[in-house]
């Protein structure tokens, strides 16, 4: 009994040491598998979610000090008149998949009507031209690498998305001469026989 | 069970005459602790990340507005392999990159399978282009190019199967295009022909 309490404990100290909350997700998105093991970094990350009705949501890493720039920014470059309280808002925000239009209701909210916003949010409206005016990801993009140049973009896209809406946003991106990003997907095991599949394992003979 | 018995044991008898101080209990009761232990385990277990997602790196070519066309590499004919992705999962390819407004390319249907799928393609086209600049018809800087050019109707999934066969098969070279309208016109002439709908 008490050798079980003690690896009971043991592993409830690792578990609360270890671990780290699973961030709050806008939508359910499926992401296709590839074979690919590069591991997400925890800072600078600029997340575009894409899901499988082609809604776009912005989210960014907890740094308060580049949402607050991105905040000023966004606030001056489109003129919206945010408050005080809403920037406090916006430090705390999850994610972000409404048009500017509809960004003062949302910041206003409680966290819990938010989320509520969030799943019926209609998405960021995109354009494959970047300078196109209805394009708001473009400037959602511009103004945060501003704030934060070394900023990383990745994009978490539900693999029943279709490719006009991915489009839109590889092509934002090109429009800002991003030519570099990473795609979020699942491991899947490297088919036996294949390039790859010889590379991988040399590596681990050679060791 | 789950007490502490701090009783002393054994050891030294006291003397007939020496009475015995009288003894409380110190046992604890500790169930009550070790269940809101395993209440936190688990709790920590459902919450915890401990796999961190992965990504896939890729870079799309260099493009410009105020490119000249001079300046743009052009690829050779015979190192190029055009793939079409189109609805439900279907692949098309061709060899070459189909450049000539008069000779339709030879359009072959194909999928995403394991096996007689698109990366069988790849890996023969591949020793195909090793086997030329073994033979000199092509110089060492000439490398093997995939064209992924995704339809309208084809999906995210798609895209990063195809991506993702670009790495199983080490093809350094590859791009992401849009499609041609002529290009389209492959496709559903081929998928008339086969009595595809």
């Amino acid at each position: 009994m008490t050798a079980m309490c003690d690896v009971a404990f043991l592993l409830l100290t690792f578990f609360m040491l270890a671990t780290k909350f699973k961030p709050q997700e806008p939508v359910v998105v499926k992401t296709p598998s590839s074979i690919s093991s590069i591991i997400l970094p925890d800072k600078n990350v600029m997340l575009l979610t894409l899901d499988a009705k082609g809604r776009i949501f912005f989210s960014i890493d907890n740094n308060a000090k580049m949402r607050d720039a991105l905040f000023e920014y966004i606030n001056s470059d489109k003129g919206l008149n945010l408050t005080e309280t809403e920037k406090k808002s916006f430090d705390l925000v999850p994610s972000i998949g409404v048009p500017f239009s509809q960004l003062k209701a949302y910041l206003d909210a409680t966290p819990d009507q938010q989320k509520d916003m969030g799943e019926k949010a209609p998405g960021i409206p995109a354009d494959t031209a970047a300078e196109a005016p209805n394009n708001e990801l473009a400037v959602w993009i511009r103004n945060a690498r501003n704030s934060n140049p070394q900023l990383r973009i990745c994009i978490k896209a539900d693999g029943d998305a279709s490719y006009p809406d991915i489009q839109k946003i590889i092509k934002t991106l090109e429009g800002w001469k991003i030519f570099k990003f990473n795609l979020i997907t699942n491991l899947k095991a490297i088919p036996t026989g294949t390039a790859a599949y010889k590379d991988a394992n040399a590596g681990v003979t050679s060791k | 069970m789950a007490e502490m018995d701090t009783s002393s044991g054994g050891g030294h008898k006291k003397g007939p005459g020496v009475k015995k101080g009288k003894k409380l209990s110190t046992r604890i009761d500790l169930t009550p602790m070790v269940d809101l232990g395993f209440l936190l385990i688990t709790f920590f277990m459902f919450t915890t990340t401990l796999a961190k997602p992965k990504t896939m790196e890729i870079n799309m070519p260099y493009k410009d507005k105020n490119l000249q066309d001079e300046d743009k590499n052009k690829i050779k004919n015979s190192v190029a392999l055009t793939v079409l992705l189109s609805k439900n999962h279907r692949v098309y390819y061709y060899e070459g990159i189909g450049d000539d407004p008069n000779k339709a390319p030879d359009l072959k249907a194909t999928t995403f399978a394991q096996k007689n799928g698109i990366r069988d393609e790849i890996i023969a086209k591949k020793k195909m282009v090793d086997d030329m600049k073994r033979s000199g018809a092509l110089t060492g800087k000439d490398e093997m190019t995939v064209l992924i050019k995704p339809d309208t109707t084809s999906t995210y999934n798609d895209l990063v199967n195809m991506l993702d066969e670009m790495n199983i098969n080490d093809i350094k070279v590859y791009a992401i295009i849009d499609i041609t309208d002529v290009e389209r016109g492959f496709i559903s002439a081929t998928e008339q022909a086969n009595g595809i709908k």
